[in-house]
């Protein structure tokens, strides 16, 4: 150093050196905070003679779990029963979403109709369910609907196909007959080629804007497995109605009071709120596209398809993944009325194991798995709809 | 008035109700017939809730229950002082109707409507009952008894009254604002100070936060959980915008973290092992442990939320503020945070309603507040079965507070302009 004395700072006056000890003595008080917490946790566990590891995964189970996708029986290992909890959020999301989506979407245009009745309607839907809690609505679609349904001799019926009773609803079952295969091959080149066509399209018509490149793809999509259907000469898919014995429903789907109630609360609580993301979006489309857009001579759908909905859309997205990974974190309530989620059964292991630290953090790291690869997948369709925008 | 004879008005069938009409629900063949779906709909729907709440309904299982509904198992005689912390808050919103006004005064008026509501209703269906009890009481134990055996009647008719003292006092001074905000946040302070007390055979004994249920606990979890998360939330928000990597990777990951797992975990989380992460003598009850978990979520969302307001600021801001001689923590104290929390409010105000609602998770692990009350009043012999009427009693209740807080953060956003830029 050959700089003069008076222009140096000390080094406790340097903000580079500053900057390096703060974050040194942030992560030493962070070590010892978590340093205190273990030698407490290993003391208690050590107190209460509780094992640290995962060991206990390879453990027989010996508890029952109502429902599954896949076959358990309580001599089974815990990680088996931990898997069929993981499928059962998983399955309850998936159908969620799907339904949640179809639900709010109309609600959100509904709550965008010139029909001042229609639009209170939905106003007073979203209202309600949005200021409302979650697991009252849960508790009460449960305890309140599902459960004091009629006995099976008095079971509900609607048009000789769906019925509902104290086990549960029953819907009929779609299920392949010989011609499903066939069938299959359709469907298949139907969607390859409605991709490829539209991939044509879209690169080589795009500005031949009297005709927009979806309409002949999706008349493709549906004409052709549509035509199949009736070429293969059996309808390939048969749907098996549920029969009543004399105990319980035989054959179609049957899903649980649990399943169904925990289903029916989640669907009504997003859609709600999915419903307010939707109309955001496409009252985000500002007034003067859309009279532009008419002005050029688009005709209605037109607007629709190539103005509208691209600009909404980006607005729509982000929040719609958040709105779809709340409903897959809420679907955790469903410990609440006895449906066996990922929580459930975790917290059952807990209990019976004596395990709760490593089961809590299987429990998190399976949310926290979920929730991410959701996240990134939001993510990426997200980042190709905005690069629309140049 | 200055129309001509010759003018001729619109036609009648296109102003007025029939205009409305046909503008609005008969326009085109298709919304006339979704209009009818829709009267059909209501007429069926709203008929047959009419006459269940007037006439199928047990409503008998919520009177016979209301103060297990509002307070729990808190101490009966004890329950005077919940009564003394809605007179500080009547006082409180008295007084800043007058100050403030526009909401303020909006919800001064609706509170003093549910108060007055409540007096016609329990004079409805009590009478002159309390009062000749209370009587009986003081006779019987003398003085002692007299605030413990007051009516409730009377307690809301004293509410009544502060709110309007409170209007009448702070009429004309506007130059209380400040400090009527620190008095609200020094009520909370009181109102804890209240509900606990201190010592065993003093004047405030000590009541256990185990001993706190229905709406009560419910406010006190969200109220706490939220004041304490508030400052938490900003330390989090600003060490994830931190120059320093330490800081900035440990506050992303507690906030991504925490924003990634569901409520329900991180509340059996606290409930299991912060029991087993605290030295043994650290005996800390089940509310208080719901209390940390409702904070330590609640501060990850809160964090989000300043982020998105310290994005905001344009950097001119912080430049110009440098330019003058203020260090980083001046700037970001004195320019950065008043400009970014008054225009988070509105998000904070949706952050506290969710929370609000999400308090009912407690009841999943035991907890008596309001849905925990009322499941526990189901389990009662005499009222097995009566989930609708107890199930809608408690989202009623929900509903009322979550909407008038929705109705009074989209009146803060269009006086702060939030969105309007």
């Amino acid at each position: 150093m050959d700089q003069p004395q008076r222009t140096s700072v000390p080094f406790w006056r340097d903000v580079r050196v500053l900057m390096i000890l703060s974050q040194i003595v942030f992560v030493i008080l962070l070590a010892l905070l978590a340093g205190f917490f273990y030698s407490n946790l290993a003391s208690a566990m050590r107190d209460r003679g509780l094992v640290a590891g995962f060991d206990f995964l390879q453990r027989e189970s010996g508890f029952e779990i109502g429902e599954g996708l896949i076959p358990y029986k309580p001599s089974d290992l815990y990680g088996h029963a931990f898997v069929v909890g993981v499928l059962n959020t998983l399955l309850i999301s998936v159908v969620g979403i799907f339904l949640a989506t179809i639900l709010g979407v109309l609600t959100g245009i509904a709550r965008l109709s010139s029909n001042w009745l229609i639009n209170q309607i939905a106003a007073a839907y979203i209202e309600i369910i949005r200021n409302t809690p979650l697991l009252v609505q849960l508790v009460f679609v449960y305890f309140g609907i599902f459960v004091k349904l009629p006995p099976i001799r008095d079971t509900l019926e609607w048009g000789g196909a769906f019925f509902a009773n104290q086990r549960g609803v029953f819907v009929p079952r779609p299920l392949p007959s010989p011609t499903f295969d066939q069938w299959t091959s359709f469907v298949l080149f139907a969607v390859l080629g409605a991709f490829l066509l539209w991939l044509f399209l879209s690169r080589h018509a795009t500005y031949r804007y009297t005709f927009y490149p979806i309409t002949l793809p999706v008349a493709w999509l549906i004409l052709l497995p549509l035509a199949g259907w009736f070429l293969v000469g059996q309808t390939p898919i048969d749907f098996e109605i549920p029969e009543r014995g004399r105990f319980n429903f035989t054959g179609g789907l049957a899903l649980s009071p649990e399943f169904s109630a925990l289903l029916t609360g989640l669907v009504i609580y997003t859609a709600a709120f999915i419903a307010e993301v939707v109309r955001g979006g496409l009252q985000a489309v500002r007034r003067g596209q859309i009279e532009a857009a008419r002005a050029t001579g688009l005709n209605e759908a037109h607007v629709l398809y190539l103005i509208v909905f691209p600009q909404a859309m980006r607005v729509i997205v982000p929040p719609l993944t958040s709105q779809y990974l709340n409903l897959a974190k809420n679907s955790s309530l469903a410990i609440a009325i006895g449906y066996p989620d990922l929580f459930n059964v975790g917290a059952t292991i807990a209990n019976q194991t004596g395990q709760p630290v490593p089961v809590i953090m299987l429990i998190m790291a399976t949310y926290l798995a979920m929730s991410l690869t959701t996240s990134v997948l939001m993510n990426i369709y997200n980042a190709r709809i905005q690069v629309l925008e140049k | 008035m200055t129309a001509s004879a010759d003018t001729l008005g619109p036609p009648p069938t296109s102003v007025g109700v029939i205009g409305w009409l046909r503008k609005n629900l008969f326009s085109t063949w298709y919304n006339t017939a979704l209009t009818l779906v829709s009267l059909w709909l209501i007429y069926t729907v709203v008929g047959q809730l009419l006459v269940w709440t007037f006439t199928t309904a047990r409503w008998e299982v919520i009177t016979a229950n209301l103060r297990l509904f509002m307070v729990g198992p808190f101490p009966p005689e004890q329950v005077w002082r919940v009564w003394i912390v809605l007179c500080i808050v009547s006082v409180l919103m008295g007084l800043s109707a007058s100050v403030y006004g526009g909401t303020m005064r909006t919800f001064a008026v609706w509170l003093a409507a549910a108060f007055a509501t409540l007096i016609v209703l329990d004079l409805i269906a009590e009478q002159a009952r309390p009062f000749a009890d209370f009587a009986r009481r003081v006779a019987e134990g003398g003085a002692s008894q007299f605030w413990l055996a007051l009516p409730g009647m009377v307690w809301l008719l004293v509410n009544l009254a502060l709110l309007a003292l409170g209007w009448s006092i702070g009429r004309g001074r506007a130059q209380w604002r400040t400090a009527l905000i620190l008095a609200w946040l020094g009520s909370f302070f009181v109102t804890v100070a209240l509900l606990q007390g201190y010592g065993k055979d003093t004047w405030l004994p000590e009541i256990g936060t185990n001993l706190w249920g229905g709406l009560l606990l419910t406010f006190m979890l969200s109220v706490v959980s939220i004041v304490v998360s508030f400052p938490l939330g900003v330390l989090l928000a600003l060490g994830r915008r931190s120059k320093l990597p330490a800081i900035k990777i440990f506050c992303i990951l507690y906030i991504e973290l925490v924003r990634g797992v569901p409520l329900v975990t991180i509340l059996y989380m606290t409930q299991i092992m912060l029991p087993l992460f605290l030295p043994g003598e650290l005996r800390i009850d089940n509310v208080a442990r719901a209390m940390a978990a409702f904070t330590l979520f609640t501060a990850a969302y809160m964090a989000e939320n300043v982020r998105g307001g310290l994005q905001a600021i344009p950097t001119g801001q912080i430049e110009a503020a440098h330019a003058v001689g203020l260090n980083d923590a001046q700037t970001t104290l004195l320019i950065v945070l008043p400009q970014a929390l008054r225009m988070v409010i509105p998000a904070i105000v949706g952050l506290f309603i969710s929370l609000f609602k999400d308090t009912t998770l407690a009841t999943i692990v035991a907890l008596l507040e309001l849905l925990g009350v009322g499941r526990s009043v189901l389990a009662q012999s005499e009222f097995l079965g009566l989930q609708t009427e107890v199930y809608v009693f408690v989202a009623a209740i929900f509903f009322v507070f979550s909407y008038a807080m929705s109705f009074a953060s989209y009146r803060v956003e269009e006086a702060l302009g939030v969105g309007k830029r």
